[in-house]
């Protein structure tokens, strides 16, 4: 099926993608039809910078455990307490 | 025997007087012969579904398959301009109808045509199809397995979208839906209840629900490709479109 439910978050750093390093703004998140990866439905993430256009993005296509499992590396990975924002 | 076809891209009038990109595929003989606005799927305006279109000319229609998704991201490529548009909330109703209006127009006016047309969509696209069959006077309507038409999407997806199921009443042409019985959306409940409708309604119909098959069984380059399903589901749709589509 084609989900329709999409979560877009904003967020800050950076991504690579065809043409280069850019700042990112946004990070859209969806369980979908992928276009490449070899499955049904993928957990998709999209990091953007609308403003940059279109092309502007780093596109991920992972199976639900994969994404699972990246979304659990990423909160081990990250510090606790959450470090105050650098000025 | 004269076979050949022509396939380019165009510049249609869309929803709210708007150019709107569309690839147009059609056989060079004089005619005449009905047309076939094909709805892309949610991952967009693709070589997939361009390849779609050319087939409907090789079947002897014209076709028109408007990029949905233009307005977002004209010139990029269709992987690209998905995640826009789905970023930016996806294609409302209202404006995938004026774009369907706009390539039917096209259809309509082309020196080959018999001005009947018919609509086609394959899964967000399916439901656009019946959407666009209830709005607009179009001959005949080809539903492949488009969730969300007898039931909406679910109230917290952010961009949600409304059941058209009740807008049926307003459908001018006979409808075939092609669904995989292994699907959950549409489910074979919701095609059940669709066929409940269109039959209270006196719409004509053919709903197929194919065993062994779930979502996407038409597409050739994905593994949900079911070639038996698929092989007899575009039998079907050439039939269709030959029966309500000729002159």
């Amino acid at each position: 099926m084609c989900t329709y439910s999409t979560q877009v978050v904003a967020v800050e750093g950076s991504g690579k993608g065809a043409a280069g390093w850019f700042r990112l703004t946004s990070a859209s998140v969806y369980f979908d039809h992928p276009v490449h990866a070899a499955a049904d439905h993928t957990l998709n993430l999209d990091f953007a910078n609308r403003a940059l256009g279109p092309a502007a993005r780093v596109a991920v296509e992972l199976t639900a455990p994969a994404a699972r499992q990246l979304a659990r590396a990423i909160l081990a990975a990250l510090p606790e307490p959450e470090p105050e924002p650098a000025d | 025997m004269y076979d050949a076809v022509l396939a380019e891209t165009i510049t249609i009038t869309g929803d709210g007087g708007d150019a709107v990109e569309a690839y147009l595929a059609r056989p060079l003989d004089p005619g005449p012969r009905g047309g076939v606005v094909v709805i892309h799927h949610m991952p967009g305006y693709d070589a997939a579904t361009k390849e779609i279109t050319r087939r409907f000319a090789v079947l002897g229609f014209n076709a028109c398959c408007p990029n949905l998704y233009h307005r977002e991201a004209p010139g990029a490529s269709p992987d690209d301009a998905a995640a826009s548009a789905r970023a930016l909330g996806g294609v409302s109703d209202d404006r995938l109808v004026g774009d369907v209006a706009g390539a039917a127009a096209v259809l309509r006016g082309l020196t080959s045509a018999n001005r009947k047309v018919g609509v086609i969509g394959y899964c967000s696209g399916g439901r656009q199809a019946f959407l666009a069959g209830c709005r607009l006077p179009l001959d005949a309507v080809v539903d492949c397995y488009g969730a969300f038409v007898a039931t909406s999407t679910p109230p917290e997806a952010p961009f949600s979208r409304p059941a058209v199921i009740g807008l049926a009443a307003g459908l001018a042409g006979p409808v075939l839906g092609l669904f995989g019985a292994e699907d959950q959306h549409p489910s074979p409940a919701e095609t059940a209840e669709l066929e409940r409708v269109l039959t209270e309604l006196g719409t004509p119909h053919e709903l197929h629900t194919y065993e062994g098959a779930g979502h996407a069984f038409f597409a050739v380059d994905r593994p949900s490709y079911r070639p038996e399903a698929a092989g007899d589901g575009w039998s079907r749709i050439a039939d269709w479109f030959g029966r309500y589509l000729a002159a």
